[in-house]
This record gives structure tokens, C-alpha cells and sequence, in this order.
């Protein structure tokens, strides 16, 4: 046994401690502040409920046709997305289609801005680097608690802890873009007199876009992993019928359910990894002729 | 045409590592830079360079990789800047300006040829010529019609909606050599730009500069590794070693009077024939009348046929004025590899 040293449980307390303070006296400013994440979730879900279930299947198809130009992958969106809908899930997929879009869309809000940031600082870049390690290597369980004592169950701390996943890829992936940017054509903007502006979005900013897209790839991927947990503490959807099913031990709720998020992960990865692509050989990063 | 100094580098010293300043010290009291970089670990990218270039003339800087030749163009729009040396370009100290003069300065007085190209390739071939006035802030309409206008130039019509990827190696640089003419500047950077390029299109790029040059007069700073391309395009040339200047002067000058072995090196696989031109060589006193007569800018080559039936040629100048004489004799001379005659 290893020898007990110090006392820890002041540290405990103190800890738990302050949680307790934090919830009592900055609960509600919690709240305020989180309250247009539950606007922007609210109106997404209710925007997509109100349309008809063949018009989103037709978006999402013609959004597959444009990515990829073939007809596999719409056919694959229309075929998989009437299943869905035959197994009574529909509903919950448009719900867990907005979850991970509001995640995303947040997600990118905060995630570019802090990528484009980190590129350009070393500090910045020490700083969030093991910051970023940890959002993505602690278990969602340890901070889904206190994420929940400040914000009370609901869908704001589903959308919350759903963002602290996804948000490391997509800011590792915007520095990492920007640092890859070819020295030689930076140099050449350099020569022309290029203002520090000019350079970020005419040059930075649409050189990496490709692996910036890849980054939001990854993103909506990990906001898909996420439902199940994320309804857990009250965000609904095809997460909520997977918790269902196993709580109930009706294996099949939990197998359709699941297998409805592996088709949205699929739809969405497909769609927006095509998107990458075309972009990349656009560019002609792809097989570059020299 | 002016001579006036338009470019003026006054001991450029670039020395490359966390503490120049010791490095510097020791160079000035006539460390050498292999010395330099075993005491300090500094390693020195320029010793004391200085160099004018006069308004209009295509200055080459030719040196082998190492010798600290890209380096020092880089200094001349300060994308690099020195350890210590003063740069002028106009008459104005470039390393005095503030951020926001450089910026000025860089997107009306001097435009880049890189060696790698540099063009932005999520952009097609008409933005990218443009993009200079663009940065510039011209308004849209006007700096697609000057893009346009030097498309044609350089021989890219038919190519403005492609890409840059699309292109040969060699069309990638006439994009290249558009967007920096279209900057209409009065200098024209070039490092190593035609490096990258095939033989034969090589020597196409060479000539259409030439070409192009005759009409514009600009005051062209080239560097290339490759000596035959200096004289081939060098009003002047400057030769650099490990990051000092070995020796300036005119392709002639450097053939027949190379300074050093570094240079003599260069200069042995030259066909000197071609280069060296009789009014370099020619007897100034020899103003007797001849039947053959040819012009100062002639190279040893053309005049040589000549001999077979004449034993002295006259020389003219540009308006046809009789300024010497050249005998086979004085050509032999001046063609042997290991004698310089100069009067």
C-alpha cells in the first residue's frame, strides 16, 4: 500500500468546495451566458422538425451528389434515411441532427478563431496545447457532472459537453493547416507588401482550408459520438433511445437507435470528407504537377 | 538612359543564429567566417557585401549554392534584414522605414521572380498575375485588363482561367514573370528564376527577358547559380563566394581578367568566342581604312570569318564612327584561357 503521506481530504473538500460556490453564486450567470446556445439549439431543432421528412432526405442527398459526383452516396443517404424513418426514429434523428449541428456550428465559432490564434503565438500555442490534450483525454463522465451542477440537466449541458469534445480536433486542425501553408508562396505574398490581413485571408486561411475542413469532419464525428452521453443528462434523440433500450433490455430499440447514428456519422463524414477532397485537388495539393 | 545608382548596398553583413552581435565583432576584426562559426557557432551569411546598380541595367549576382546570393536579394526588398550594412534603393534607406513604408515600398518600387514560382495555387492564372495590384488595392476592372495585357506578353493567352498546377514548370514562371511585370515597378527582383526550368526553356526565358527589357529599361537584380546564363543576360555581374564579393565588373571583365581561382573555375567552361565582344579588345590606335568593317558590339565569333582574307577589321560604333581595329592576332590573344589582354 502506498504510505499515506499527507492528509488529502481538505484538498477533496476544498475542491468540491468550491464547486459548490461556483453553482450557489455563479449558477444563474452560468446560465445567462449559455442561454444563445439553447436559442441556436432550439430554433435548428425546430427548423428541422417543421420541414417535411422527404425535403431534408432531398437536401441531404443533393448534398451528397454535389460533394462526391456519383450516385452511390445519395442513393446510400436516401435508402439509409427512409430506414430510419420506417423504425418510428425519425424525429429523434432530426433532434440529434441538431444537437451535433448547433455543437458544430459552435463549435466553429470558437474553435477557428482560436486555431488561427495558436498559429501565429507560440505561447498560445504551450498554453492550449496540454489544455486541449485533456478536454480530449478526460473522461467526459468527470466533467459531465459538474457541467450539469452549474447548468441543471437539459439540453445546455448536453451541448456543452458535446462542444469541450469536439472543439480539439477542429482548433489542432486550423493551427496545424496554417503552419503548413507552403513558406515559398508566404514569402512571395510577403514581397508583394501584403498587410498582415491580407495575408490570413488571402493566402492563410484559403491554403488551409482543405485540412481546416478536415478538422470540421472531425468535429461533427466526435459531436456524433457524443449523443449517447449527451442524453444522458437530458438532450433526447437517437442518444436517449439507445439509453432506453438498454435500461429497458429491449435489445432492438438500443440496436436501431444505434445503428441511426452510424448512418447520420456516415452521411455527414462522407458529405463533408468529399467536400475536403474537392477542394484539395481544386487547389491541385493533390498530385501536384511540378 | 541615367546611370544614376538606383540600388546601393553598403556592407551588408547577415549573420545567421541567436547571437549575431559577437559574431559581428569578431568579423570586424578579421575573423574568417569558418573561425566565426567555430568560436560562436554563428554562421555567417554575408561578410561586408557592397554593391551599386544603376537605373536600367540587368545586374547579375552569380555564385554557387551556399554563397549567400538568395540571401542577399532578399535584402534589397527586406525580406531579410541585415546584421549590419546599409540598404538604399532611390536614395532611401530601406531599413529605416516603418512597417507600413516597407509595405508601400514593396508594392510600388520593387516586384519578385521566385525561384520556386510562389503562385498561389487556389487561384487561377489571370488573380494570380493580378494579385500584386490587388494587395495594392487597384480596383478590380483595371487590374484584370493590366493582368490580361501581360498575359498576352509573356504568352500565356488561352491560359487565364487555369490553374497554376495545370502548367508546365516553364508557364508556371511566365505567370510568375507577369504577375511582377504587371506590378509596373522600377526594379525587378529576380532570384534564380529561370533555376527550376528545362535547358531549352531556359534559354527561351532568357530571351524573352532580354526582349522584353529592351522595351521597358528596367533596373533588373538577377541571381543565378549557373555563370553562362550571367553573361548570357548581365549588363554587369557580381561574383559571391561563401558570402563575400570576389569580383564585379562586366561579363568581358570577369572573362578576361577573372580575380580569383574561385572565378577562374567559372570562367574555364565559358565559350569565350561568344562572348567576349571586339570592341573589349580592339586596338583604339589602328584607325586606318580597312574593307571589313564591323560593329563594337560584336563577339570574336563573327568577326572571326572575317580574317581568311582581311588582316585587320575596322570598328565602328553604334552611329557607325570608325573607334579602332581588330587583327586576328588580338583575338587569338584574347581567346587563349590563360593570358588577359587588356589596353
Amino acid at each position: 500500500m502506498f504510505p499515506e503521506i499527507i492528509d488529502t481530504r481538505p484538498l477533496r473538500r476544498v475542491v468540491d468546495d468550491t464547486l459548490e460556490w461556483v453553482v450557489r453564486y455563479w449558477g444563474d450567470g452560468f446560465e445567462a451566458a449559455a442561454y444563445p446556445l439553447l436559442v441556436l439549439l432550439n430554433s435548428i431543432e425546430r427548423f428541422l422538425l417543421s420541414l417535411p421528412w422527404w425535403l431534408i432526405i432531398l437536401v441531404l442527398a443533393g448534398g451528397a451528389f454535389a460533394a462526391t459526383r456519383r450516385w452511390v452516396l445519395p442513393l446510400v443517404v436516401i435508402v439509409s434515411l427512409i430506414m430510419l424513418g420506417l423504425m418510428e426514429l425519425w424525429e429523434d434523428a432530426v433532434k440529434t441532427m441538431a444537437l451535433m449541428i448547433s455543437a458544430t456550428l459552435t463549435t466553429m465559432v470558437f474553435g477557428l478563431p482560436l486555431g488561427v490564434a495558436m498559429s501565429r503565438s507560440l505561447l498560445l500555442r504551450r498554453v492550449l496545447t496540454p489544455v486541449l490534450d485533456l478536454m480530449q483525454t478526460l473522461p467526459s463522465f468527470v466533467y459531465l457532472i459538474p457541467v450539469v451542477m452549474i447548468f441543471g440537466p437539459g439540453k445546455v449541458p448536453a451541448l456543452v459537453a458535446t462542444i469541450v469534445y469536439a472543439a480539439p480536433p477542429l482548433i489542432r486542425l486550423t493551427d496545424l493547416g496554417i503552419r503548413l501553408v507552403e513558406p515559398d508562396v508566404l514569402e512571395a505574398a510577403q514581397a508583394f507588401g501584403v498587410t498582415p490581413r491580407q495575408k490570413l485571408f488571402g493566402v492563410q486561411i484559403p491554403l488551409a482550408l482543405p485540412t481546416i475542413l478536415a478538422g470540421v469532419n472531425q468535429a461533427t464525428m466526435m459531436a456524433l459520438a457524443m449523443v449517447v452521453i449527451a442524453s444522458m443528462i437530458g438532450a433526447g434523440g437517437l442518444g436517449y433511445q439507445v439509453l432506453q433500450g438498454i435500461g429497458r433490455l429491449e435489445v432492438s430499440r438500443g440496436l436501431f437507435a444505434g445503428l441511426g447514428i452510424v448512418v447520420l456519422a456516415i452521411i455527414f463524414d462522407r458529405i463533408t470528407q468529399s467536400f475536403g477532397k474537392r477542394l484539395q485537388e481544386r487547389i491541385g495539393l493533390a498530385g501536384e504537377r511540378i | 538612359m541615367s546611370l544614376e545608382k538606383i540600388l546601393d548596398l553598403r556592407g551588408v553583413t547577415k549573420i545567421f543564429g541567436d547571437l549575431p552581435q559577437e559574431a559581428l565583432s569578431m568579423l570586424k576584426a578579421g575573423a574568417s567566417k569558418t573561425e566565426v562559426q567555430k568560436e560562436t557557432g554563428q554562421v555567417v551569411g554575408l561578410n561586408n557585401v557592397s554593391l551599386s546598380v544603376k537605373r536600367g541595367e540587368v545586374f547579375v549576382v552569380m555564385g554557387l549554392s551556399g554563397s549567400g546570393k538568395s540571401t542577399l536579394i532578399r535584402h534589397v526588398n527586406r525580406l531579410i534584414d541585415p546584421t549590419s550594412g546599409e540598404v538604399f534603393v532611390n536614395g532611401r534607406d530601406v531599413l529605416k522605414m516603418s512597417l507600413d513604408e516597407l509595405r508601400t515600398y514593396r508594392r510600388t518600387e520593387v516586384a519578385m521572380v521566385f525561384q520556386n514560382f510562389g503562385l498561389l495555387p487556389h487561384r487561377d492564372v489571370i488573380d494570380n498575375v493580378a494579385y500584386g495590384l490587388e494587395v495594392r488595392g487597384t480596383e478590380k476592372r483595371e487590374r484584370l485588363e493590366t493582368a490580361q495585357r501581360w498575359i498576352e506578353t509573356v504568352g500565356l493567352a488561352g491560359y487565364e482561367k487555369s490553374r497554376p498546377h495545370e502548367l508546365s514548370g516553364g508557364q508556371q514562371q511566365r505567370v510568375g514573370l507577369a504577375r511582377a511585370l504587371a506590378m509596373d515597378t522600377g526594379i525587378l527582383l529576380m532570384d534564380e528564376a529561370f533555376s527550376a526550368l528545362d535547358p531549352l526553356i531556359r534559354s527561351g526565358m532568357q530571351e524573352q527577358l532580354l526582349g522584353l527589357q529592351k522595351e521597358l529599361h528596367k533596373t533588373i537584380f538577377f541571381i543565378t547559380h549557373d555563370f553562362n546564363e550571367a553573361i548570357r543576360i548581365g549588363d554587369r555581374i557580381a561574383v559571391l563566394n561563401d558570402g563575400e564579393l570576389v569580383q564585379t565588373g562586366t561579363p568581358e571583365e570577369i572573362i578576361l581578367d577573372p580575380a580569383d581561382e574561385y572565378v577562374v573555375d567559372f570562367v574555364r567552361d565559358v565559350n569565350r568566342a561568344r562572348v567576349i565582344r571586339v570592341g573589349a579588345i580592339m586596338d583604339k590606335n589602328q584607325l586606318a581604312p580597312c574593307q571589313a568593317e564591323v560593329v563594337e558590339n560584336s563577339s570574336c565569333e563573327d568577326v572571326l570569318p572575317l580574317f581568311a582574307h582581311h588582316e585587320w577589321v575596322g570598328v565602328l560604333d553604334e552611329n557607325g564612327t570608325r573607334i579602332g581595329g581588330i587583327s586576328a592576332k588580338r583575338v587569338i590573344a584574347a581567346l587563349a584561357r590563360h593570358q588577359a589582354l587588356m589596353d
